[in-house]
């Protein structure tokens, strides 16, 4: 009897239909590794180009994920996950730099005549802290960041600013080649992971599968979420953080939980990202990519779980057209976009379904 | 970490948390809540000017007063927003208000309506009802938290109470003003404070809404203490036992709305000649 009503309203819409429409999408999506691995040549060959691409595609559909999380249900506009992002994504590349280093130095540091690692480095050529720090990275971050901010009660457009300065400052860090991240240049160069090549096919299905499971579990703690009180407390807060102090509820806790629930999403899809893609650097801490994965969610629909993965799979699909056919007006038509969105489309591509569905 | 973040020497013991209110709260000297010699200025304008105010256990009080008198600041420091600048505010015999915040005020049971009605306009009556209630309200309580029976029964009682069981799926940003008025007072109820605190409750009611709010305040008190800040007349005579006059941050006068409405100084400064 007591659903909430984003629940309730897809059920009106029709279960069956939803379903069928997200069972469909996950079977292309299972079965787009399983087609790589066919022969060269094959008809039904799916090319690494198209594997990466959509590979790429999910990992920010996951990051538009935990955006709205925060942004959709707890109305922080965060303008600077792409910091948590490539977090996560250094300290994978970390990894895959002293596995394709073996003994000695990552070659940058080479280059800048460095005769040992950095302390920060240690026990990087393990798997498992490398899996550790692409948690602890962006998940500390984000509660060292939040705690302050939430404590001192910065909100809405304070709030994005400095989340803003925070990605900005990042990509400032990485960029200084003294910081031992290999400078503008990053980590490229990799060669295996676990000692499977990087290249193989094989490796990619494989990568490609664990970030359609990372996609879905995602979306099935955002869905628990949402049903849940706290998913409940979150819309409040959205709405009447006043009320919702004078009803007894601190918000500060919620805040920074699903604050750093979001960062350390980020922080995997990340991780997942670099070695499909195969290069991570400062450039994805820039500013502008955090505010893309903004227009992804504004796109898709904010407040609801579908919504940004469409929005992600949308302008990035979008984008790697445009990218092709006019390199040069990208940029214009994403500014293009996000005006139109936030005119016409103000509950994003969802709403305009739900819309079409309800008439 | 992720706990209410409580500021240092008030533990959650300290302030009578996890014990049923009416328990907890120690009221042996009759008084829900004292207030004396509070003052708050904000950059040398004096809001409240050495006030002293008494609710007794169980009263229902009427505060009213002209415009900047102070009313909706004095409910800001018994709600822990503005701290006073001077001054002592006790909650029962035993809470001191002024080194609470917001958040451990309301959970030891104060609970306040805002002069705007503020629901949660995104989510359902329902919801809205039961996110209010009283329970355990950390973050980590919120993820696992079911309704169980008793909680649903509350519930339903208080939809009834504030007539609105028919639109309890409705958004709650659909409602009328006045509906919105009424769930934000079950709200209230919901979290089922000693004290509740009440701005303005009647602005923007129809005759009947307003005349249904006095029925429905007139039988809390007794088992709550009411302090109502409110403008019309009519209705503070409908429910007032005791009324304080404010003025320029000070009781001016205080007793029967027939008392205070013979008084001199309060027909100069309000009731005007």
């Amino acid at each position: 009897m007591n659903q909430p009503l984003l629940v309730t309203a897809t059920q009106k819409a029709g279960p069956r239909w939803t379903l069928a429409v997200g069972a469909a999408a996950l079977l292309v999506l299972l079965a787009l590794p399983l087609l790589s691995l066919l022969p060269d040549g094959h008809g039904l060959q799916v090319s690494a180009y198209t594997l990466t691409l959509v590979g790429k595609i999910l990992c920010y559909a996951i990051v538009a994920l935990a955006l709205d999380l925060v942004w959709g249900y707890a109305g922080l506009l965060s303008l600077g996950h792409g910091l948590f992002f490539a977090l996560g994504g250094y300290a994978m590349g970390m990894y895959l730099m002293r596995e394709a280093a073996g003994d000695g130095l990552p070659a940058f540091m080479t280059f800048l005549s460095w005769s040992e690692l950095p302390w920060y480095w240690a026990g990087t050529q393990h798997f498992a802290w490398a899996l550790c720090l692409v948690v602890l990275a962006p998940g500390l971050l984000a509660l060292v960041f939040g705690f302050f901010a939430f404590r001192s009660r910065i909100k809405g457009v304070y709030f994005s600013i400095m989340t803003q300065a925070l990605t900005f400052a990042g990509m400032l860090l990485f960029f200084r080649n003294e910081t031992g991240f290999g400078g503008n240049n990053g980590f490229t160069h990799f060669r295996s992971i676990l000692g499977f090549e990087i290249t193989a096919q094989s490796t990619r299905a494989v990568l490609f599968l664990l970030t359609v499971a990372l996609l879905v579990a995602s979306l099935y703690l955002g869905w628990r979420l949402a049903r849940s009180k706290f998913g409940r407390v979150l819309t409040a807060l959205r709405d009447a953080e006043n009320r919702l102090m004078f009803c007894g509820y601190d918000p500060r806790g919620f805040k920074l939980f699903v604050w750093v629930l979001s960062a350390v999403l980020c922080g995997l899809a990340g991780a997942l990202y670099v070695p499909q893609v195969g290069i991570i650097n400062p450039s994805e801490m820039s500013p502008t990519n955090s505010i893309e994965a903004a227009v992804w969610v504004a796109l898709g629909g904010r407040g609801t779980l579908i919504g940004p993965l469409l929005g992600a799979g949308l302008v990035n699909g979008m984008k790697s057209w445009f990218t092709v056919a006019f390199p040069e007006y990208w940029l214009f038509c994403l500014g293009a976009l996000f005006i139109l969105v936030t005119l016409y489309l103000p509950k994003g591509v969802v709403g305009l379904l739900k819309k079409r569905g309800e008439q | 970490m992720l706990e209410p973040i409580l500021d240092s020497g008030s533990g959650r013991d300290a302030i009578g948390l996890g014990q049923a209110r009416g328990q907890g709260l120690d009221v042996r000297h009759g008084t829900v809540l004292t207030l004396e010699d509070i003052s708050v200025s904000f950059d040398g304008f004096k809001a409240l000017n050495a006030l002293n105010l008494y609710i007794g256990v169980g009263e229902l009080r009427c505060i009213i007063g002209p415009n900047g008198a102070g009313k909706t600041t004095l409910m800001d420091v018994i709600t822990g927003k503005t701290r006073p600048t001077t001054g002592k505010a006790w909650f029962g015999d035993t809470l001191d208000l002024t080194r609470m915040s917001e958040v451990q005020i309301a959970q030891a049971g104060i609970g306040r309506k805002f002069q705007k009605p503020t629901v949660f306009e995104a989510l359902s009556v329902y919801e809205n009802l039961e996110l209010a209630q009283k329970a355990d309200k950390s973050v980590l309580a919120s993820l696992v938290a079911r309704l169980n029976g008793e909680q649903r029964d509350r519930i339903d009682e208080v939809l009834h109470t504030i007539r609105l069981t028919t639109s309890a799926q409705r958004q709650a940003g659909l409602l009328s003003h006045g509906q919105k008025q009424f769930l934000e007072i079950g709200m209230l109820l919901m979290q089922d404070p000693q004290l509740l605190l009440l701005d303005e409750p009647v602005a923007g009611m129809t005759d009947a809404e307003t005349a249904f709010t006095a029925e429905l305040f007139k039988g809390l008190a007794g088992k709550h203490s009411l302090m109502v800040v409110e403008h019309d007349m009519g209705f503070v005579g409908s429910i007032a036992d005791h009324v304080t006059v404010l003025h320029q941050g000070s009781v001016l006068a205080e007793g029967s709305l027939e008392q205070v409405q013979a008084d001199d100084r309060v027909i100069e400064v309000y009731l005007g000649r």
